[in-house]
């Protein structure tokens, strides 16, 4: 395989709403940033691939739109994909091993206030057995927690306090929505949003954008004191229907992290892409991590959840700590579905 | 280089225009005869090789991709294998009081079929319980023929 490495991660603070800017307004700035500080000239970037939803703004090819942001002329070579922005930079990967293109950029953007995002992500679901009964992402991942909780692989005192632990090692990250240093006592005491989910187990609902620039083994030497290596990048995908999965188990992710190569070495810490609590325990346990190893410490996606941004920002935060000298091999993971249905795993290494 | 000609108001052309599907979509054999079923009152899954019942049917055998054999009948009673609490109904889903969403194996199937179990109360659910499938009296062949599953006493 054909080294490649991310070399510059730029990400918009996540907010409730943005009640200003539309997606292209809000790509804009992250788009210069991420480009600036890869060192690479924009007009040398190889390829150009986005990652995000036309649901939520209600709009067919809205991602058109957000070629604005990128400046798509000269003519540019450019794809999307209606995933998470973490697919998107998998197809960029996979566009670096052709080996005719030496670095690209790759963005994802979702401004989830614009509708409501619970409904929204119901229209993925089957349209003949599953969508037409109306059941909210909230309400799927309660299903699984549930599943998790009967057999004793977690506790709801063990959910409260990875959203405690969440959103108090969001302080630190200025990017973060949800930052505050509230308990688990305190947040069992609060009523069942939908049984056995509490409003904190919920990711928030958020508005966000990111993007990153990657470039192969040679060019990011050149360009990156530090460059931070894709060693490992694989995504596997479990069958539709809710009730022939096993909820309470993450296959997909298993596997993938075996291709990834995971186990091979020691894992400093892990970015898990999990809206809800009981999923971190699910990917976590996939994943084979060692006791101990620190997970999300940029607040995760219980912190922040602009919807196709997330995952990709989980591998753009554990580049940036890795970039920054605070270890030395990373797992990030991104999810897509319901109820964790499609699973991606990245490792990266940091090589001076 | 082209011409533009002034048209007066009343030599604007007009023609009508309707946004519609003009087709009927296909469900195909095995949702198809899924459907059909809920229209009779019954419920119908579809065996794998490996003898499996899958309930909803699929096309295909999820584990091997292999093509699925017979259309099988089963239960329209079965147990609760999760359950989540919908204090609060969104517009559009199946009841308008407090209900559960729940993934139900019905007796003969291997896999669970999602829908809502009317309980009245959390209190009244808990993982393994049985329920009977309630049909609606009017069926059209949807998943909404059936409104919902309810509690039914043990061993029933």
């Amino acid at each position: 395989m054909r080294e490649v490495a991310i070399v510059s991660f730029a990400q918009l603070p996540a907010v409730r709403r943005d009640h200003v800017r539309e997606d292209t307004e809000m790509l804009l700035p992250v788009l210069h940033e991420a480009v600036a500080a890869s060192g690479i000239a924009k007009k040398d970037l190889g390829f150009t691939v986005s990652g995000s939803t036309d649901y939520l703004c209600g709009r067919p090819f809205s991602f058109v739109m957000a070629l604005d942001a990128v400046g798509a002329f000269p003519p540019i070579s450019e794809s999307h994909v209606e995933m998470d922005g973490a697919w998107a930079l998998y197809e960029a990967w996979v566009r670096l091993q052709h080996g005719d293109v030496d670095s690209a950029l790759v963005y994802a953007f979702g401004k989830s206030s614009l509708g409501d995002v619970r409904a929204v992500l119901t229209q993925q679901l089957d349209p003949y057995l599953v969508a037409p009964l109306g059941p909210d992402s909230v309400s799927l991942a309660a299903l699984q927690a549930r599943v998790l909780l009967d057999r004793g692989r977690t506790t709801e005192r063990e959910m409260a306090e990875i959203a405690a632990r969440s959103r108090r090692d969001a302080m630190r990250n200025p990017s973060a929505q949800l930052r505050f240093d509230r308990g688990a006592d305190l947040l069992l005491a609060e009523p069942y949003l939908v049984e056995p989910l509490r409003r904190h187990d919920c990711p928030p609902i958020s508005d966000g954008a990111c993007a990153m620039v990657i470039a192969a083994g040679d060019l990011a030497r050149r360009v990156s004191r530090r460059p931070v290596f894709i060693a490992g990048i694989d995504h596997r995908i479990e069958a539709q229907g809710l009730g022939l999965r096993d909820l309470g188990d993450s296959p997909s992710t298993r596997l993938a992290a075996e291709r990834a190569g995971v186990a091979r070495a020691k894992v400093d810490f892990a970015e898990i892409h999990a809206p809800f609590t009981h999923q971190e325990v699910l990917v976590r346990d996939a994943l084979g991590l060692a006791p101990g190893t620190p997970i999300n410490p940029s607040g995760g996606a219980l912190a922040s959840n602009p919807v196709m941004v997330a995952g990709l920002t989980r591998i753009g935060e554990a580049a940036a700590r890795l970039q920054a000298g605070d270890g030395e091999r990373a797992v990030a993971h991104a999810t897509s579905g319901p109820c964790l249905q499609q699973n991606l795993v990245c490792v990266l290494e940091a090589r001076s | 280089m082209f011409y533009f000609s002034p048209m007066s108001p009343d030599s604007v052309l007009s023609a009508p225009y309707v946004l519609e599907y003009t087709y009927r979509r296909s469900v195909g054999p095995v949702l198809g005869r899924f459907l059909a079923g809920l229209r009779d009152g019954r419920i119908l899954g579809v065996a794998t090789r490996a003898g499996r019942v899958l309930v909803p049917p699929q096309e295909y055998d999820p584990e091997t991709g292999e093509a699925v054999g017979e259309m099988v009948e089963v239960s329209t009673r079965g147990e609760v294998a999760s359950w989540a609490w919908m204090s609060e109904p969104r517009p559009g889903q199946p009841l308008e009081r407090p209900f559960a969403w729940a993934l139900v194996k019905l007796d003969g199937a291997d896999t669970a079929l999602l829908h809502v179990v009317d309980a009245g109360s959390p209190a009244r659910m808990r993982t393994g319980m049985r329920v009977a499938a309630r049909f609606r009296d009017e069926r059209k062949g949807t998943i909404q023929d059936l409104v919902c599953f309810e509690p039914v006493a043990e061993g029933a």
